[in-house]
């Protein structure tokens, strides 16, 4: 079993005339959290959408885990062990926060008619038990919420929700994990309790792989072992954080779009 | 946010399933006395007393208790429901009419668990109830006129059919993104009445005679005789009809209590976030479509069986559009809701002439108005409790 889990060969992506991500080579590797930078529109969501299956790549290949998963769909990407979250919340709000979370954990729940109509008995087992699992995952972020299970997660505030849809994300046990943005939308103290957060769930799982798309720098600081920088589509630096930080290019891509 | 149990929710000094009981009777009563009322005023009266009694009662706690013994004693509550009704349909025993009514209500309710399978719980609008609910009656006027294929299965094949057509309806364009379920049922719909029409095996636009229903030897229409009374043969088709509604308000609430309920859900809210986690997008819509067709099409093999002759005109776009405006004003996912939508939206208009002429227009504003001011409809779903009290600690 070789070091890298995730790796991009020439990915690239055309929208129409659009060149949303032109040659993206990258290397993610067991345990390690990459921060991916650049300015708005660079190319940071696309790279994620290649990966998870929700568009096929224009040229490139990805390959995860050993195995190629270019052009896979979202199902099989999912199955594979890499599950995300999304810049804009993708939470179903009229659900329970229980039923959120186990919206990430579809690959074991079983869904066959027989069983769910006629065997009630194996099923309220099932539920009992992926409960507990539930319910421990979210307590590790905040035991108050973990007593309200059974809340409309469109009455929780943004926070709340980020952290919800971490948990859905963290339920299947995944390899790699993607943030995408989960800082956008709060507070200075709240984005200091996310980092909080990410940090616990790396400690708890050690060899979960992260990619976290940040625009606030001190996030990235924190947090990442390694950062690539994209504009406009393409690579433009990666490294340490002091590394891309002192570099010109990426200082006048931000500088430009600024 | 429930810190009260069950027991502690009391209405005016009683316990939850007393006053539940009570309530049921009361029901009873007035539906009983609401199908046997005759004049219009009298009608008008008992319309505006329910709507009083609804609209105040919620407000004294009432609605409370109710929920809490419809949590707390699921199954006392369930049983007293059914006796009920099969209560008020011996009281009913020799009103022909009356029975009639009340029969194709719980079909009619039967149809809209099935719509709200797919509209409620998946989003899948199906604009073509009526037609579906034709194919049903159709598959038992053929049945019943030629061979001899036990009633009982006749319903089945009912069922069976109208899911088959709908697969092949839905199946093509299922992956396709929009509102496809909605362009392909109406579509349907039109061609399936003037499909009837042209077709003189299926009778054309004079339609067909229906076989009764036979069961065990029993003639569904002969006069069943109870405590030495001779009944309306009505009888017969309520208490099945009763069951049917029974078993379909049974088995949509056990999938939406499931993990296929859940499914659903997040199929309806998200389909992209869907297939991020692994949900088969297809098989949830294709299972759901099929689940409610099956519904729809039994009750449409058993309507036929009960009014004896059909014809084109009974299945008609402006019926497909009664169905589905019965789950949007019973509220998306709630079975209690559609079940109180079905009621008014069949009975109100025989009762009043006023709105029977009418009633489409009606309607059509009455969902309006639903959807401006209370979308979620008369009775909310509530948030999935997958066990009734179900609360895990
Ligand atoms: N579905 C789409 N159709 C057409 N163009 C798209 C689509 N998705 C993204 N793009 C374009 O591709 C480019 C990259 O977009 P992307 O969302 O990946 O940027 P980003 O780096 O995530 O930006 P942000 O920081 O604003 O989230 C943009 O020019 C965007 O307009
Ligand atoms: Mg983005």
């Amino acid at each position: 079993m070789t070091d890298v889990l995730l790796e991009f060969k020439d990915l690239g992506k055309n929208f129409g005339g659009v060149r949303a991500l032109d040659g993206f080579d990258m290397q993610v590797k067991r345990g390690e959290i990459i921060g991916l930078i650049g300015p708005n529109g660079s190319g940071k969501t696309t790279s994620f959408n290649l990966m998870t299956g929700i568009y096929a790549p224009s040229q490139g290949e990805v390959h995860f885990d050993g195995a190629d998963i270019t052009g896979m769909s979202a199902r099989k990407v999912y199955e594979a062990g890499i599950a995300r979250t999304f810049q804009r919340s993708r939470l179903c709000l009229p659900l329970s926060i229980y039923d959120n979370i186990m919206i990430g954990n579809h690959a074991r729940l079983n869904t066959g008619l027989w069983f769910n109509l006629f065997q009630r008995r194996a099923l309220r087992e099932q539920i009992e038990e992926f409960y507990t699992q539930a319910r421990d995952l979210v307590a590790g972020f905040s035991t108050d919420l973990a007593d309200r299970m059974f809340e409309p997660v469109g009455s929780l505030p943004m926070i709340e929700r980020r952290r919800i849809e971490i948990c859905r994300a963290l339920i299947s046990e995944p390899k790699l994990l993607l943030l995408d943005e989960p800082s956008a939308g709060m507070t200075h103290d709240e984005t200091a309790q996310m980092m909080d957060d990410i940090l616990a769930v790396r400690e708890r799982m050690g060899d979960l792989s992260i990619i976290i798309i940040e625009h606030e720098m001190g996030v990235i600081e924190r947090l990442c072992d390694q950062c690539v920088v994209l504009s406009y589509g393409r690579k433009i630096c990666e490294g340490s954080y002091a590394h891309i930080a002192a570099d010109s290019e990426v200082q006048s891509a931000y500088l430009g779009m600024d | 946010m429930q810190n009260k149990t069950n027991s502690d929710v009391r209405w005016m000094g009683m316990p939850a399933l007393a006053v539940g009981l009570i309530v049921i009777v009361a029901i009873a009563l007035f539906g009983w006395q609401f199908l046997l009322a005759e004049s219009e005023l009298a009608v008008l009266g008992m319309v505006a007393l329910a709507a009083m009694a609804g609209v105040t009662l919620g407000k004294t706690g009432l609605q409370a208790s109710m929920s809490a013994a419809m949590r707390g004693h699921a199954r006392s509550m369930n049983i007293a429901i059914l006796l009920a009704l099969v209560s008020v349909i011996f009281l009913l025993g020799q009103e022909h009419f009356p029975l009639l009514m009340l029969t194709t209500t719980l079909l009619y309710m039967t149809v809209a668990f099935g719509l709200n399978v797919q509209f409620g719980l998946t989003g899948m609008v199906n604009f073509a109830g009526a037609s579906f609910f034709g194919v049903g009656a159709y598959t038992a006027a053929v049945l019943t006129n030629h061979g001899a294929v036990p009633p009982l299965l006749i319903l089945v094949a009912g069922g069976v059919l109208s899911a088959l057509i709908g697969c092949l309806l839905i199946v093509p364009v299922v992956r396709t993104a929009g509102h496809y379920s909605a362009v392909v049922t109406i579509a349907f719909s039109v061609m399936f009445k003037t499909f009837l029409e042209v077709n003189d095996v299926l009778g054309g636009p004079q339609g067909l005679m229906v076989g009764p229903m036979k069961t065990f030897g029993w003639d569904f229409n002969s006069s069943p005789v109870f405590l030495g009374l001779e009944m309306s043969f009505y009888v017969n088709y309520a208490l099945l009809g009763a069951g049917l509604a029974a078993l379909a308000f049974m088995f949509v609430q056990r999938l939406e209590r499931s993990w296929i309920g859940l499914t659903l859900d997040s199929v309806r809210l998200d389909e992209t976030a869907s297939a991020c986690f692994g949900l088969n997008v297809v098989r949830a819509k294709v299972l759901a479509f099929t689940f409610g067709n099956v519904l729809v099409g039994v009750a449409g093999a058993l309507y036929g069986m009960m009014i004896s002759f059909i014809a084109p005109n009974s299945f008609s776009f402006s019926d497909s559009l009664l169905m589905v405006a019965i789950v949007l004003l019973g509220g998306m996912g709630s079975l209690w809701g559609t079940a109180l939508a079905a009621v008014i939206v069949v009975i109100l208009p025989e009762k009043l002439q006023i709105i029977q002429e009418y009633r489409f227009l009606l309607f059509s504003v009455v969902v309006i108005l639903v959807l401006l001011f209370r979308p979620e409809g008369l009775i909310p779903r509530k948030v999935r409790s997958y066990f009734p009290n179900w609360r895990p600690e």
